[in-house]
């Protein structure tokens, strides 16, 4: 399954406003998008509540993974929301 | 009774009626179920969270900025599609859409809760989704604060979302004042952030009868209820004055008479950094480390800690940063530390040094960690152990800290056995730093997450002072410094006595410091050491506050 590997570099992590845009992008896809850290259990990208559980701090790195029709360009963008610092 | 007291977390004096805002959703009792059309209900769950998700838009539009920001998250909560499967299995299972809705936030609820931190404080919006839902669900009027009023009134509430306060400017709200939430609860933010007063953690404040005029003071925490005019009048002034004061004092922090205090801030992490500079922190007296590890099922990499350390230490090059190892267990578990299995007393229990016994290789990795960190910066690091009670556990410390290559360690004093022999300690120790929280609790045996005990955690109590002196004084007689790192060293007129029994730093939440630095400046060191033996010559915690003033006659001009 095509995926992508980032380190989060935005000081409040994973949370507040970048935790917004990433499940933002990710819901308006159609197509099925996960969310992990590094070697840790896969959440529903398109679910806040389970993008927060996941608690990802600055530094952490994460696996995105999605299969299907414009995969790769979904990857793109939610690596960039999940990278950008 | 008619004063009321809380946590001032937004300075300055408001004045207005009270508005108590009561948003209370009753909890749909567990068991209620549906009349049996599953996919009815269904539809009448998601309807329900769709047109607060909705609603939730609305009004971040409305507000636009930061607020629009928190509220369209909110509305993400409203339209989480794990939420939404959650609801649909328990509805199919013949639970209540309302019941159901309660349910399925629940379990999102501890995860969060259990993250402490920023996550710890976003349950309070997610209350308010699922109480939004319900309320629409039961067909309940939706309940809002007023935004358009002649005169700005003081908003009481329990506690507030950010969808309440979303649409509220300062001509509206004098004050806040809610029975629950911290420094960092919500309100607390988004008054800072309005200019306005507020105080927290206030009890009794929803009691209030509406309409009875009060008097804020968002800096003491104090609530007076129908206060006279010429009161009201000199809470005016005196913030005004402390305003002007408290600008006029910077730098290092020392007694009206060139005697040096150290003035450090406590911080979780590198976000608190920014604070800790504007407010003229002189270093760290106590980095707590425990949050890098809160929520984690494992323990962070030691690259990520170095990360970690490094950003903070890069901030105070030549100064000193004292960096506490972790802190676990009692109301912090961990997974991969603190055992599940519940022990009878975790307050006494395995909790922070102790928990190394069993996991030796959490602190070597922590230490490994910092000393690379600190290799990389320039400043002055210091270890220091949390929950140390003997000098045989202070001296194997020290040890394992020069092993890594970390030759400052220290012990916090919280309990009480170590307060009565720190002169023994020292053999394995370079400097103590009393943790008055802690010790409060295990001095009174008092928990201090028990809301029904805290005036038996008030730091003025005299018992509580003699144990500090106590602490000092054994550090005296071995040439060791010794420090205050609880909440009490953020209290000015506390401040002052801390340093008359012979403190030579203080640490506290960056916030804290203009005023103690101030409140510092205007007092002898003799003059503290008179609050001092007041303090510890009365027989109460109120009456050890009023002797000590006494003896320090600057406060009032500070209106402190």
């Amino acid at each position: 399954m095509p995926e992508r590997q980032v380190t989060v570099k935005a000081e409040v992590g994973l949370h507040a406003r970048p935790a917004a845009t990433f499940v933002q992008t990710a819901a308006k896809a159609t197509l099925d998008v996960t969310v992990a850290k590094a070697g840790g259990q896969p959440v529903n990208a398109k679910s806040i509540l389970g993008v927060l559980s996941l608690d990802v701090r600055q530094g952490d790195t994460v696996v995105i993974s999605a299969e299907g029709e414009g995969a790769e360009e979904l990857l793109d963008r939610l690596a960039d929301i999940a990278s950008a610092p | 009774m008619n004063t009321l007291t809380g946590v001032g977390v937004s300075p300055g004096v408001g004045f207005g009626t009270g508005y108590v805002f009561a948003r209370e959703i009753p909890v749909p009792p567990p068991g209620s179920r549906h009349g049996g059309d599953a996919a009815a209900e269904r539809e009448r769950a998601e309807r329900a969270l769709e047109q607060v998700a909705q609603d939730l838009e609305r009004r971040g539009a409305l507000a636009g900025g930061e607020s629009q920001k928190v509220l369209e998250a909110q509305a993400l909560m409203a339209r989480d599609p794990g939420l939404a499967a959650e609801v649909a299995g328990l509805v199919e299972a013949g639970t209540s859409a309302s019941r159901a809705v309660y349910e399925g936030f629940g379990h999102y609820r501890e995860v969060l809760a259990e993250a402490g931190g920023y996550l710890g404080a976003r349950v309070a919006d997610l209350d308010d989704v699922r109480d939004r839902a319900i309320a629409v669900l039961e067909g309940l009027p939706a309940l809002d604060v007023p935004t358009r009023v002649a005169e700005p009134y003081v908003l009481v509430a329990r506690d507030l979302a950010p969808a309440d306060t979303a649409l509220l400017s300062p001509d509206a709200v004098a004050a806040f004042v809610t029975e629950e939430g911290g420094p960092t609860s919500h309100t607390a933010i988004i008054a800072r952030a309005m200019g306005v007063p507020a105080v927290v953690a206030c009890r009794g404040a929803t009691a209030v009868a509406a309409g009875t005029p009060m008097l804020v003071d968002g800096a003491s925490g104090l609530v007076r209820l129908a206060p006279p005019a010429r009161e009201v009048e000199a809470a005016r002034e005196a913030a005004a004055a402390r305003r002007s004061a408290l600008a006029a004092v910077g730098g290092p922090g020392a007694t009206a008479d060139g005697h040096p205090v150290t003035l450090q801030a406590n911080i979780g992490g590198p976000r608190d950094v920014p604070d800790a500079l504007k407010y003229g922190a002189q270093g760290v007296g106590l980095y707590r480390t425990e949050f890098l590890f809160l929520g984690r099922r494992e323990a962070p990499s030691p690259e990520e800690q170095e990360a970690a350390y490094l950003e903070v230490l890069r901030a105070f090059p030549g100064q000193r940063v004292v960096v506490r190892t972790l802190d676990a267990g009692a109301d912090k578990p961990l997974p991969f530390l603190t055992s599940s299995d519940g022990e009878p007393n975790p307050a006494l229990g395995m909790r922070g040094t102790r928990l190394f016994q069993v996991h030796p290789e959490v602190l070597a990795d922590q230490l490994t960690a910092l000393a690379r960190a600190a290799s990389r910066a320039a400043a002055q690091v210091g270890v220091m152990a949390p929950m140390i009670a003997t000098a045989e556990e202070a001296v194997r410390f020290a040890a394992v800290c020069r092993e890594a290559g970390l030759p400052s360690a220290g012990v916090m004093i919280e309990v009480p056995s170590a307060a009565l022999r720190t002169a023994d300690l020292a053999a394995g120790a370079d400097f103590f730093s009393i943790g008055t929280n802690d010790l409060a609790q295990y001095a009174f045996a008092a928990d201090r997450q028990v809301g029904a005990l805290t005036a038996l955690q008030d730091p003025w109590q005299p018992a509580l002072l003699d144990l500090a002196a106590l602490a000092v004084a054994g550090a005296v007689v071995r040439d060791r410094p010794c420090g205050v790192c609880g909440e009490a060293a953020g209290d000015p007129a506390l401040a002052c006595v801390l340093v008359g029994l012979g403190v030579t730093s203080l640490s506290m939440a960056a916030a804290s410091l203009p005023a103690v630095r101030a409140a510092l400046a205007l007092h002898t060191r003799d003059e503290c050491v008179r609050a001092a033996q007041a303090a510890r010559a009365a027989e109460s915690a109120e009456s050890a506050r009023a002797a000590a003033r006494a003896h320090l006659p600057g406060l009032g001009g500070l209106g402190l």
